[in-house]
C-alpha cells in the first residue's frame, strides 16, 4: 500500500496521551480508627488511560479498535470525538464527526417513542426539519407498531433497543466513530440491524469501529488497531493484527489457567 | 476556554434541542398526574396559599390585605423563577450522563435548557399573578413596560447563576444538598416576605449584597406599587445580572473540556 498525502488522512493521532486523575475510596478496616466518620480514606489515583498512540485513518476505509476490556478502546474514540481532552499529543480530524457509542442518548422514558425520536435526532445534531423527513424510516425500521405513541417506559427493553439502534443509525456523517457491541433486538432484527450498519458504513465516509467480534474486523476492516492498557501493541493488516491479537489472548488465559 | 463566537453559534444551532429538552422536563414534572399539565397553575396558587395562611393567619403581622397578597405572591413567583433556575440548572450537567460521555455539544446547551423550563414554569405563575394585580386593583400603567428589561435582567443573573452552579456541581457533588438550604435563606433575605421599604436604613447597605435584594425589590416597586425603578436599584441589579453571567460563563466555559471525565 502506497502511502496517502496528508489531506487525504481523516484522522491523524500523533503521540496522544489521555490521563485522569480518579479518586480512590478504600474502605476502613478493622480496628482502624477513622476521623473521617468511617467514610474510608480517599486516595487520588493517575489513570493513564492512553499512552503515545499514533496512527492514522486514510478517508474511506474503516479502522477495526481491538482490544481486552479496559484497554483505553472507548477513551480512544471519545477523544478523537472531542468528548475527553487529551493530555498530551495532537489530534487531527478532517470533516464531520458522529458517535455512536451508546444507544438513546438523549432519550426520556416518560416521553413517547415519536417524542424521543425528534429528541435523540436533535441530541444528534439534526434539524427538526430532517428528523421529521427521517421519521417515517426510522419508525419502519424499529417496527414497533403503535408502541410509537406510547410513553417509552412502558416498552420491553427489546423494543427500546430497536428503537434506540433506528435513531442511532440514522445519522449522515463523514467520519463515525461507533462501539459495536450495541447490536440489538431478535433473530429477524438482528439481520436488518446488520444491514442497517453495513448501509451506514457505505454512507459514513470513514469509520473508526470498536469492535469485539473479531471475525467483523477481519472482513470488514481495511486496517486494525490493538490496545492494551492504552498502549499500541500493533497496527496494520486487520487479518494479521487479529490473529497476533488472538495468540496473545490465549496465551494469557492459559496462563491464568496454570496459576490457578 | 473555547473561543465565544463559534460557542454562541454552535448553541443556537441547537435551539431545537434547547426547547425541546426544557419541554419535556417541565412536562415531567406532573407525568402521569390527574392534574396533568394543570399543575403547573396548582402549584403556584397553592404555594401562594400556604404563605398566605402563614403571615396572616397564623403570625398576623401585616395588614392592607389583598394589597399583602399581591405583594407576596408577586414576590414569591419571582423568587421561585431564579429558584428552579437554579436548581434546575445545577443539576443539569449531572443530569445528563449518558448525553454528555456520548456526544459532542457545547455543555452549556443543557443549563440553558434548564434556563427555559424555569422560565416556562413561570409564565403560569405570571398569569396568576395578574388576576390578582386586578382584582386587588392595583396600577395598570405604562410603568408596567418596565417588566421587560427587568425580566431580562433576572433571567441573565440566573443564566449566570445557573452556569456556574451546573459546573460547580460537577466539580463538588455536595453542592446541590447545599443548594436547598442556601434557597431557603436567601428567601427570608429577600425582599418577598417584607417590602424594599421595611428594612432600617442602617441595614439597607448590607442588603445590597444580595442581588435578589435589587433584582427583586425593584420588581415589587415597579409591578405591585406601579412607581418607575429606583436607577441606584435598576443599576445594581443589572450591574450583579452582568457579574453574574460573566463570572458563571467564565467558569462554566473553562471547565467543560472536563466534564465528561467526571460523570
Amino acid at each position: 500500500m502506497n502511502s496517502p498525502s496528508a489531506s487525504e488522512q481523516a484522522v491523524v493521532v500523533e503521540n496522544l496521551g489521555v490521563t485522569y486523575r480518579t479518586m480512590i475510596a478504600r474502605p476502613v478496616e478493622a480496628g482502624e480508627r477513622s476521623l473521617r466518620f468511617r467514610r474510608g480514606r480517599r486516595q487520588v489515583r493517575q489513570v493513564r488511560a492512553l499512552h503515545d498512540v499514533s496512527f492514522s485513518v486514510p478517508r474511506g476505509s474503516i479502522l477495526g479498535v481491538i482490544g481486552a476490556n479496559g484497554a483505553g478502546k472507548s477513551t480512544l474514540l471519545r477523544t478523537i470525538a472531542g468528548i475527553i481532552p487529551p493530555s498530551a499529543g495532537r489530534i487531527e480530524v478532517q470533516g464531520d464527526v458522529s458517535t455512536l457509542l451508546s444507544l438513546g442518548v438523549g432519550f426520556r422514558k416518560t416521553l413517547t417513542g415519536r417524542e424521543n425520536v425528534m429528541l435523540g435526532g436533535l441530541a444528534a445534531g439534526k434539524s427538526k426539519r430532517e428528523v421529521r423527513e427521517q421519521y417515517e424510516t426510522i419508525a419502519q425500521f424499529a417496527d414497533i407498531g403503535d408502541f410509537m405513541d406510547m410513553p417509552c417506559r412502558t416498552y420491553s427493553s427489546g423494543m427500546y433497543a430497536r428503537l434506540a439502534f433506528a435513531v442511532g443509525v440514522s445519522v449522515d456523517p463523514d467520519i463515525l466513530l461507533m462501539d459495536e457491541a450495541l447490536s440489538a433486538g431478535d433473530a429477524s432484527f438482528k439481520e436488518r440491524s446488520a444491514q442497517a450498519m453495513q448501509d451506514l458504513r457505505d454512507r459514513a465516509g470513514t469509520i473508526l469501529l470498536v469492535s469485539h467480534g473479531l471475525r467483523t474486523v477481519k472482513e470488514l476492516a481495511t486496517d486494525c488497531l490493538w490496545l492494551d492498557h492504552g498502549r499500541v501493541m500493533a497496527f496494520g493488516d486487520p487479518v494479521e493484527v487479529v490473529n497476533e491479537y488472538s495468540h496473545w489472548a490465549r496465551a494469557k488465559s492459559a496462563a491464568a489457567l496454570e496459576e490457578v | 476556554m473555547p473561543r465565544l463566537r463559534p460557542y454562541v453559534r454552535s448553541v443556537w444551532r441547537r435551539r431545537s434541542f434547547i426547547f425541546h429538552v426544557a419541554v419535556s422536563d417541565v412536562r415531567a414534572g406532573h407525568y402521569n398526574t390527574a392534574l396533568g399539565p394543570l399543575w403547573l397553575l396548582a402549584n403556584p396558587l397553592l404555594l401562594a396559599g400556604i404563605y398566605f395562611v402563614l403571615l396572616t393567619v397564623i403570625v398576623p403581622s401585616q395588614s392592607g390585605g389583598l394589597t399583602y397578597i399581591a405583594v407576596l405572591i408577586s414576590g414569591l413567583f419571582a423568587f421561585y423563577y431564579t429558584r428552579n433556575a437554579l436548581s434546575l440548572g445545577a443539576r443539569s450537567i449531572i443530569g445528563g450522563g449518558p448525553l454528555i460521555t456520548n456526544s459532542v455539544f457545547p455543555r452549556a446547551v443543557l443549563p440553558l435548557a434548564a434556563l427555559c423550563s424555569s422560565f416556562m414554569l413561570y409564565l403560569p405563575m405570571l398569569a396568576v399573578y395578574a388576576v390578582f394585580h386586578v382584582i386587588a386593583g392595583l396600577p395598570i400603567g405604562q410603568q408596567l413596560l418596565w417588566i421587560v428589561p427587568l425580566l431580562v435582567v433576572q433571567t441573565a443573573f440566573n443564566f449566570g447563576c445557573a452556569l456556574g452552579l451546573a459546573a460547580a456541581t460537577v466539580l463538588v457533588r455536595d453542592v446541590t444538598s447545599a443548594l436547598g438550604y442556601g434557597l431557603r435563606i436567601w428567601l427570608y433575605l429577600s425582599p418577598v416576605l417584607w417590602t424594599v421599604d421595611q428594612p432600617p436604613d442602617h441595614v439597607k447597605p448590607y442588603l445590597m449584597v444580595n442581588p435578589l435584594y435589587s433584582i427583586l425589590g425593584t420588581w415589587q416597586r415597579v409591578v405591585v406599587e406601579g412607581r418607575a425603578p429606583d436607577a441606584m436599584m435598576l443599576l445594581l441589579a443589572t450591574a450583579w445580572a452582568v457579574l453574574a453571567l460573566v463570572a458563571g460563563a467564565a467558569f462554566f466555559l473553562s471547565r467543560e473540556h472536563e466534564f465528561a471525565l467526571r460523570l
